[in-house]
């Protein structure tokens, strides 16, 4: 459905984009991870036909971004991390405008646009003027008017920034509707639990690179090789345990808990060996109250892999 | 012409515009200062000559004036009506949204444009009741209010274009208002002052030797809004302009060649820059 081949941008001396390679097929859910700068936003903005690429070729459903721009607006449902809104017309005049612009037919925008606006939550504020919705709402008209024309795809570029909670949840919602109609979506956030929870597949994007691609657990297991693990013991045996793990090998960084009451370290090793060390400390008697392995999210996936990114 | 009819920016823009107050608030404004014009003409000229009519040579001084309004109104107004076309949308991030459309950029642009020239249009329109007047106490033909009219038109249409073709090039609203009353100040003040240099110097360089024709002086005639202006009100601008400049050509042909290019070329070029970065490989 989307193949990017070698994309690069380039301002002057500065690369936005460096030789992107993705590919995604139909009905899947991306979700583009990235530090600010890092370059979501400039590949959005070439697959929305709004930015010539310095080099290499996007196709959308097999048709060439840079070569038939104006088909690929068919395709495509864009909604900017920015964008501004027509104050003065109401919300059913501002999907009607843009279903116009899309050369959808007056009587088929009329059925439309009810259906688009309920599938929102906005149906009690049809004849409501824009500027009187909340940011929220806004939100939510602006991912109505992308659906407007029913394209293949959606790409959304933070479309949850600056909403509070509610509004977040009720945005995620209608992502997760939109995956079920099979819509392939490429979303950007910085609200990662977010992400994973929705997308089938993640792209970490750094310094205009992909660095990171794959399903959500995948990403994940690229950091299980260091494990972090917490080890909680008896007060009166902290140091008994400390002498002991420092004794171990694949064993790294041991940090005493504040609470003083357990230890943390890093642990390279198989889920068996995992089990065998636990067995040790057991038979060398040190009074393991609990052995627990922490869990990486897709927050520490993406401090781990843009760590030194400035 | 399909496009105009099914132009949904031409739709938006007209409904944004007669939707807000300011332009309930101007046309209030134009009218009633016609209105007082032109009863405040009538009634000092009846009072004051001690008559108890109005004559034909009076209306025509009075359909003059009002003319020179009209003049002024297009003049003034349609470089704020459309310098800001493009430059706002971009400026209230309205624009990416906008070109991400089916909508090709020729019917973003003309209808940016035809939004603007209709307001204006509707302007003149709306002030032809009051207009019209004149024609009660004769002195005007039928054909020199058409005429007055198409020169209008020209014009808004000429200045419309180029305010929309610097919106489009210049980022902030601001500098593109500039840049537009800049042109229009420069096509209808500067040349005229300029035509008045060049027939100066012309003069006094041809003092006792054979006199040539001036195309630039010519070509400056032609283009100054004021020059054909005139001539419409006093057909005898044209001798004046032929006997100065010795070219023996109609300066409104010249006129409306150079403010048809200027319409085509203006909308040519905000046609071509309406999507900068997506035309070739940076």
């Amino acid at each position: 459905m989307i193949e990017i081949k070698g994309l690069t941008k380039k301002y002057g001396s500065f690369t936005a984009l460096d030789n992107l390679h993705l590919t995604l097929n139909e009905g899947t859910v991306f979700g583009f991870v990235g530090a600010n700068g890092a370059g979501k936003s400039t590949t959005f903005l070439i697959l929305a036909t709004l930015l010539q690429a310095t080099s290499g070729e996007v196709h959308i459903n097999g048709v060439n971004v840079r070569e038939k721009p104006a088909a690929v607006r068919k395709l495509i449902g864009y909604m900017p991390d920015f964008f501004g809104v027509y104050d003065q017309l109401k919300a059913e005049e501002y999907l009607d405008f843009y279903g116009a612009s899309y050369g959808i037919p007056a009587d088929e925008r009329k059925k439309l646009i009810p259906q688009l606006l309920e599938l929102v939550n906005l149906s009690h504020k049809r004849s409501s003027y824009v500027d009187l919705l909340s940011r929220g709402m806004k939100q939510r008209l602006c991912l109505a008017r992308s659906l407007i024309h029913d394209p293949k795809v959606l790409i959304l570029d933070e479309p949850a920034s600056g909403l509070d909670p509610r509004a977040r949840v009720e945005m995620r919602d209608i992502l997760k509707t939109l995956k079920k109609m099979g819509k392939t979506i490429m979303i950007s956030s910085h609200i990662l639990p977010e992400l994973a929870e929705m997308c089938d597949e993640i792209g970490v994007i750094d310094n205009g690179k992909l660095i990171a691609h794959g399903s959500v657990a995948e990403i994940q297991m690229k950091l299980q090789g260091e494990k972090v693990i917490t080890v909680k013991v008896a007060v009166h045996a902290i140091n008994e345990a400390i002498s002991f793990f420092e004794e171990q090998p694949h064993i790294s960084s041991i940090d005493m808990l504040e609470s003083g009451d357990g230890i943390t370290f890093k642990y390279v090793g198989s889920e068996g060996e995992q089990i065998s060390l636990l067995q040790q400390a057991v038979k060398k008697d040190i009074p393991v109250v609990s052995f627990m392995e922490h869990v990486t999210n897709l927050e520490d996936v993406f401090m781990e892999i843009t760590k030194g990114a400035d | 012409m399909k496009w105009m009819g099914t132009n949904p920016v031409l739709f938006k823009e007209l409904k944004l515009r007669f939707r807000s107050f300011k332009s309930f608030n101007g046309m209030l404004f134009f009218l009633l200062a016609m209105c007082i014009f032109v009863f405040g003409y009538i009634f000092l000229t009846v009072t004051i000559s001690g008559h108890s009519y109005f004559r034909p040579s009076e209306s025509f001084v009075l359909f003059a004036f009002l003319s020179f309004i009209q003049l002024g109104l297009v003049l003034f107004t349609a470089p704020g009506l459309t310098a800001g076309a493009i430059s706002s949308e971009r400026e209230k991030q309205t624009l990416p949204i906008l070109l991400t459309t089916s909508q090709s950029s020729f019917q973003i642009i003309s209808g940016k444009l035809m939004s603007s020239v209709a307001f204006l249009l509707f302007l003149i329109i709306a002030g032809m009741p009051v207009y019209s007047l004149v024609f009660l106490f004769g002195g005007i033909s039928p054909w020199d209010f058409i005429k007055i009219f198409l020169f209008l038109f020209v014009i808004l249409l000429a200045f419309g274009s180029m305010g929309v073709m610097f919106s489009t090039l210049i980022r902030k609203t601001v500098v593109s208002m500039i840049a537009t009353y800049g042109t229009m100040l420069f096509l209808s003040v500067v040349t005229g002052f300029l035509f008045i240099i060049t027939m100066r110097m012309k003069e006094m360089s041809q003092m006792g030797t054979m006199v040539t024709p001036s195309y630039f002086g010519h070509f400056l005639a032609s283009i100054n809004p004021g020059v054909l202006f005139a001539s419409f009100l006093s057909p005898n601008v044209f001798g004046i302009v032929e006997e100065l400049t010795h070219v023996d050509f109609p300066i409104w042909i010249g006129f409306l060649i150079f403010y048809g290019f200027l319409t085509v070329v203006s909308i040519g070029i905000a046609v071509r820059k309406l999507r900068v970065n997506t035309n070739k490989y940076r």
